[in-house]
């Protein structure tokens, strides 16, 4: 009994995703066979991770063709309720008006917890100031707070660096630190993690934000809100600037389907590997 | 003589009868017609490349005048594509692009016609041979090259020694760009001081003119119009030039204020358009107010481009003694 509706469950998934892959797997449900293509849609910041798995998949999975379009959370909900994907990637849980939208169409999301997105908040390693709240940073981003006077500093004018505001680092900043509100206007801006470093090792009185992977000796991560940055407050979610980063499927990806091994490829050593090497947390109980 | 020398001066007597064949005549006819067809192709081709650009921009910065922004691209200050609510103001990039510019031209100009004069009038024609080719060299640095300079060496040595908080900033970013268009305005004024001829020098040397009245008095004012038109291509470089600005100018999108304040950084249209586009959304709002800022960085160089052709051909008119 328990078998029948299991088939019967696996083939109204198995319409809806091939129906996204190449359409053509009537079969599937009987006799389960990897589809063809594999569609990710979503978040630019997931985007990447996303990019480095396919690359990896190419090589287990060759005639596997893998796309995956990075066009922002949003998109990624909504093409996961139409059915336009198999994976949606993306930086925040779903809403409740996208959660609902899946479900009356008949599809079940199913949220994958990836990585984790730490930020840093990074001084010049001469800059005495060691610790910072949330609210003194949205401060200089605002400008409210133009000198490190103001924070217990030297007498120095604060140089905040921002990032391009099409990245995901940006777009993690924004959400978790800016609370809506607008950078200022002397704010200047970067295009890389590496450039952002390296304006802030350069320059005395200056503040950018990094992922964690690229804070090294020649500056310094401040504490946020008491809690310092490091691989397991980020991945406990005890750091301030920190998220989840998420795939959505489906219904639970049927076992040993290659949308499965998709989905649980970031707790592979490789995929691990992967992740840490864009500047990601991942995650593990070590 | 041997046989070839009298083979070869045979071909070029006229010992075959000087009307062609109908059929050759034809030939000939069509191949001319043919090369000439092949080359206004290839000449029509270049503008209308030229002319297709200018619609594509054209097509994509429409639907941002659709969108109810428009307005704001001439009248807000505030460059915040992401953050909603979304503003699009571009008056402090264009402010940024005017402010590199205007501080590069400053520069360069006085500098560059300072070597032309030297290189033209003052210096021995063996180092002449070997400065000029040397200074046009500059011009094929790549810019990237120069925004490492200016992130890894200028920045720093601002900050260190002239106490400036930031070292990308608008100096800095002017310092680079005058240096890129120094090339421009030397050998396009060096050739047309060049060209102003022997004559009018010995005629100021004949009437007791010192070197220096006679290039200030006489030399520089004949070939204005060739300077003009350099000063206005170096202008051109500065204004077009993006990877710089975009490494060395610090990328805030502000007015300076006060605004004398050279040390603080500034945003240009260039470097906002290369720094935004990358990542935007195809078709969003962002997306196509960059192509906006295309559009009005398009129509400032070809206003430029007209002037600076006005003034060569008024250079040449002058040259021909018209």
């Amino acid at each position: 009994m328990a078998g029948r509706w299991q088939v019967a469950m696996w083939t109204a998934l198995g319409a809806v995703l091939g129906g996204a892959g190449d359409g053509a797997l009537p079969a599937r449900g009987a006799a389960p066979e990897k589809p063809k293509t594999l569609v990710l849609e979503g978040s630019t910041t997931v985007g990447p991770i996303a990019d480095a798995f396919a690359e990896a998949f190419k090589k287990m999975y060759p005639g596997v063709n893998i796309t995956v379009n990075k066009t922002g959370s949003g998109d990624g909900a909504a093409a996961l309720q139409d059915g336009r994907c198999d994976i949606a990637d993306m930086s925040r849980f779903m809403k409740e008006k996208e959660f609902k939208g899946c479900v009356e169409k008949g599809v079940m999301p199913v949220a994958h917890v990836i990585a984790m997105d730490g930020v840093c908040v990074i001084l010049h390693p001469s800059n005495p100031i060691k610790a910072l709240t949330t609210a003194q940073i949205r401060d200089i981003y605002t400008g409210k707070t133009t000198n490190w006077k103001q924070l217990g500093g030297p007498d120095a004018r604060i140089v905040p660096i921002t990032r391009d505001s099409s990245s995901g680092t940006f777009e993690t900043f924004e959400t978790l630190v800016m609370a809506r509100q607008k950078m200022a206007g002397h704010v200047e801006t970067v295009n890389s993690n590496p450039a952002a470093k390296a304006r802030v090792a350069s320059t005395s009185g200056a503040v950018a934000y990094v992922g964690l992977g690229f804070v090294d000796n020649t500056a310094h991560a401040v504490t946020v809100d008491g809690v310092a940055p490091n691989r397991k407050t980020i991945a406990s979610g005890t750091y301030p600037i920190a998220r989840p980063l998420f795939m959505f499927t489906n219904g639970y990806p049927k076992l040993g389907s290659i949308v499965h091994a998709f989905v649980t490829f970031y707790l592979t050593e490789k995929g691990q590997e992967i992740i840490e090497a864009k500047g990601f947390i991942p995650l593990t109980s070590y | 003589m041997n046989d070839t020398a009298a083979a070869a001066r045979r071909s070029v007597t006229f010992d075959r009868p000087l009307l062609c064949t109908a059929a050759q005549d034809l030939r000939g006819y069509v191949a001319r017609l043919a090369g000439r067809g092949l080359l206004l192709a290839v000449t029509s081709s270049s503008v209308l490349a030229v002319g297709l650009i200018l619609v594509f921009i054209v097509k994509e910065a429409w639907p941002f005048f659709l969108s109810g922004h428009a307005a704001q691209l001439l009248t807000r200050t505030g460059w915040h594509p992401q953050t909603a609510p979304y503003e699009f103001g571009g008056l402090s990039l264009m402010a940024g692009s005017v402010y590199v510019t205007v501080t590069a031209a400053l520069v360069a100009v006085p500098l560059g016609l300072a070597v032309a004069v030297f290189l033209s009038d003052i210096c021995s024609f063996g180092l002449r041979q070997v400065v000029k080719p040397v200074i046009e060299v500059l011009a094929a640095i790549p810019s990237v090259a120069y925004g490492f300079f200016a992130i890894l060496v200028l920045a720093p040595w601002m900050q260190r020694h002239l106490g400036f908080a930031t070292g990308t900033n608008v100096l800095n970013a002017s310092l680079l760009l005058a240096i890129m268009a120094v090339p421009t305005v030397v050998s396009i004024s060096e050739d047309a001081l060049t060209a102003v001829g022997r004559e009018l020098r010995e005629g100021a040397y004949a009437l007791g003119a010192t070197r220096a009245e006679a290039v200030v008095k006489v030399v520089i004012p004949a070939a204005h119009s060739g300077i003009i038109a350099a000063v206005i291509l170096g202008i051109m470089r500065a204004v077009g030039e993006t990877m710089v600005v975009w490494m060395a100018s610090g990328n805030a999108s502000q007015i300076p204020a006060p605004w004398w304040d050279l040390s603080q950084s500034v945003r240009t249209l260039t470097a906002t358009i290369a720094g935004d586009m990358g990542e935007t959304e195809h078709g969003s709002v962002h997306y196509h107010a960059l192509f906006a800022l295309g559009l009005v960085l398009l129509a400032v160089t070809l206003v430029l481009n007209l002037v600076s052709e006005y003034f060569l051909r008024q250079a040449k008119k002058a040259r021909r003694g018209g």
